[in-house]
């Protein structure tokens, strides 16, 4: 029978001076290592759970992104009246023709200026998105110079309080609400009518259309029409695939993520040695009895690994711990595709947090290893014998 | 003498090589121990007491001769199990306690108890038992840094016997004891062997001390005295 689990944890407690600085290290290691994925997960979701399934957006043949896409007002005006888009209880066609602008505006620190993505949004393009809310304020007014800014952007940009103005292009905007994403890119746009905006930018085409189609079997055809119809060179798909081809992969992060974490961890392993080997040999004379009193050498050894184990654990905890205090926190980076300001939130999921521990374990036994065996290969007598 | 005998050597030597010289620790010694004895192993320091009692424990080998323990040759069980035989058959004291800093009273006695088949309240009874003869019930919450040298080395004896083993061996148990604690356990030891008909084998330096046993002999160079 083994050692009792007590033995093992009392013995990590009583000597928390001389074990703290690895429990520490260790801490460290798992700190970046679940804050480091926990950044990657959050840039996935960022796009990634971004649109209605009952939707289909439409952007010009061989553009990747809507940003890049220029479709026609002729072609507006024809698709709008296809009798597979749902009307609204007014009679009107729910789509949305979109135009999106990069415009640079200032910091709020100071720092210099990022792009950020203006998406001029047509009337029934607020209803098409409703993960879309208004948290503060009004939406804009069509016909008006008015904007609603993503509140996750309010701080990190100069003026974008409400009632406040700034200058994009050649004319000013004044800030008249916040919009909340959810989570989704919405979260890093800012929204305001579609012809206020092609009319200030001098954009005479569109980006997209988003369009709501009656039922499923209406969207199987809308989408065998777009892309049967030579005339209009559009490629139609559903919102949600659309956006899932368009999430950034966070690879580069994660590659850091996990190389990091291995060349730390070998510190931390060497760290958890020294101080097992310490605290193993400060206890030789302990061991001698305790096998006397019959116990096996494996006891032995499982015991001193759970030892490391339990001491890995803690700094293990300590580190998710810390690394959890970010989640949730705002931050952005630069998107690949419209060089634009993508908003995300660091994103510590259970996984993230248990992959975290059980990679502060691996640590704990890989230290303990040799240490444990070590102390259980020595005879009885001689381990009784030292002092 | 009707008395059977609990432990018989025959001719065992212990020799150590130490790089090219040969230490000998215990030469041709043969004794008989009955049961229930108190016997008392005196002789000068380096005189090969402590080896002695180490083989007779089983936590070493002789390198030549026989050690019969209750009818079993100790030379023939292999490490695992000499560690079974040990656990069930002796109770060993140690001149410096060798308690479990980090366990309390009640958990080092308790110690041996987890080696073996007995559920946890029955290892609770024999606990208290082994307790209650040592005088210290009233210490199982304990830690042993929060009790005297001559309570700790009591509750040593409480985890020598909680096993109910037939032997018990105890090396110079009081010497890092002053003298009252060392009367303490000494009287501990010889009740241990009248009342209850252990067999203790005590090595000591003290004459005072081997007063207490029953009988006494004498290990000089490693050969056997008188
Ligand atoms: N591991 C060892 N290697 C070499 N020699 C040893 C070893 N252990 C004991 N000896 C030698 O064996 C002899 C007997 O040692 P032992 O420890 O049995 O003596 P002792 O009678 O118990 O002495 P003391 O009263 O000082 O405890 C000594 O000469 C000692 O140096
Ligand atoms: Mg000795």
């Amino acid at each position: 029978m083994a050692l009792p689990l007590r033995y093992s944890f009392r013995n990590v407690l009583i000597r928390w001076r001389s074990t703290f600085a690895t429990v520490l290290g260790i801490a460290l290691v798992v700190f970046v290592f679940v804050l480091l994925q926990s950044l990657a997960a959050g840039i996935e979701k960022s796009s990634g759970n971004t649109g209605d399934p009952r939707n289909i957006m439409i952007v010009r043949k061989g553009s990747t992104a809507e940003s890049a896409s220029l479709i026609s007002r002729e072609n507006l005006r024809e698709i709008q009246y296809f009798e597979e888009i749902a009307r609204n209880d007014r009679g009107e066609p729910i789509i949305s023709a979109d135009v999106l602008v990069l415009v640079n505006l200032p910091r709020s620190d100071g720092s210099g200026e990022a792009n950020v993505l203006l998406r001029g949004v047509s009337p029934r393009g607020v209803e098409l998105r409703p993960q879309v809310r208004l948290v503060a304020g009004r939406w804009f007014t069509p016909g008006k110079r008015e904007i609603v800014v993503s509140s996750r952007m309010a701080n990190r940009f100069a003026n974008f309080g409400i009632g406040q103005s700034f200058k994009a292009g050649t004319a000013n905007f004044i800030v008249v609400g916040w919009l909340d994403g959810g989570g989704s890119a919405f979260d890093s746009e800012c929204w305001m009518d579609a012809d206020e905006c092609r009319s200030v930018f001098e954009r005479d085409l569109y980006s997209s259309f988003l369009v709501r189609p009656v039922d499923e079997s209406a969207a199987t055809k809308f989408l065998e029409r777009i892309e049967a119809d030579r005339r209009f060179k559009l490629k139609a798909e559903k919102e949600v695939e659309y956006y899932r081809k368009q999430t950034m992969t966070a690879a580069p992060i994660k590659w850091l993520g996990g190389f990091l974490a291995i060349m730390m961890s070998v510190g931390a392993v060497f760290a958890a040695m020294n101080t097992m080997y310490a605290s193993i040999g400060a206890r030789t004379r302990e061991i001698g009895t305790l096998r006397v009193l019959g116990f096996r050498r494996r006891s032995v050894v499982l015991a001193l690994l759970i030892e490391g184990a339990l001491l890995a654990l803690i700094g293990g905890i300590v580190g998710c711990g810390v690394a959890y205090l970010w989640n949730g926190y705002t931050t952005a980076t630069m998107g690949f595709e419209t060089f634009s300001e993508i908003v995300f939130e660091f994103t510590v999921t259970p996984r993230l947090m248990a992959e975290g521990l059980i990679f502060a374990v691996l640590v704990g036994l890989l230290g303990s290893f040799l240490p444990s065996v070590r102390a259980s290969r020595l005879p009885v007598i001689a381990a009784l014998k030292s002092v | 003498m009707s008395v059977p005998n609990i432990v018989t050597i025959r001719e065992l030597s212990k020799e150590y090589r130490q790089g090219e010289i040969n230490v000998t620790a215990l030469n041709n010694v043969s004794l008989d121990i009955a049961q229930g004895e108190f016997l008392t192993l005196m002789g000068p320091s380096g005189s090969g007491k402590s080896t002695l009692l180490h083989i007779i424990a089983g936590i070493d080998r002789p390198t030549r001769g026989v050690c019969r323990v209750q009818d079993i040759d100790l030379t023939k069980l292999d490490e695992s199990g000499l560690a079974d035989w040990r656990n069930q058959n002796v109770g060993f004291v140690f001149q410096t306690f060798n308690l479990i800093p980090v366990l309390t009273a009640f958990e080092n006695v308790e110690l041996p108890l987890l080696l073996t088949r007995l559920n946890a309240k029955r290892r609770r009874e024999q606990v208290n038992t082994a307790l209650e003869l040592v005088g210290l019930a009233e210490r199982q919450k304990h830690l042993p840094r929060q009790l005297s040298g001559g309570q700790e080395q009591r509750v040593a004896i409480a985890r020598a016997l909680v096993t109910d083993p037939k032997l018990i061996v105890a090396d110079e148990p009081t010497g890092n004891l002053d003298s009252n604690s060392a009367q303490e356990v000494l009287g501990i030891l010889q009740m241990l062997s009248r009342q209850i008909g252990k067999t203790v084998i005590m090595v000591t330096h003290d004459p005072k001390a081997a007063a207490f046993g029953s009988r006494s002999i004498h290990l000089e160079k490693g050969e056997l005295t008188n």
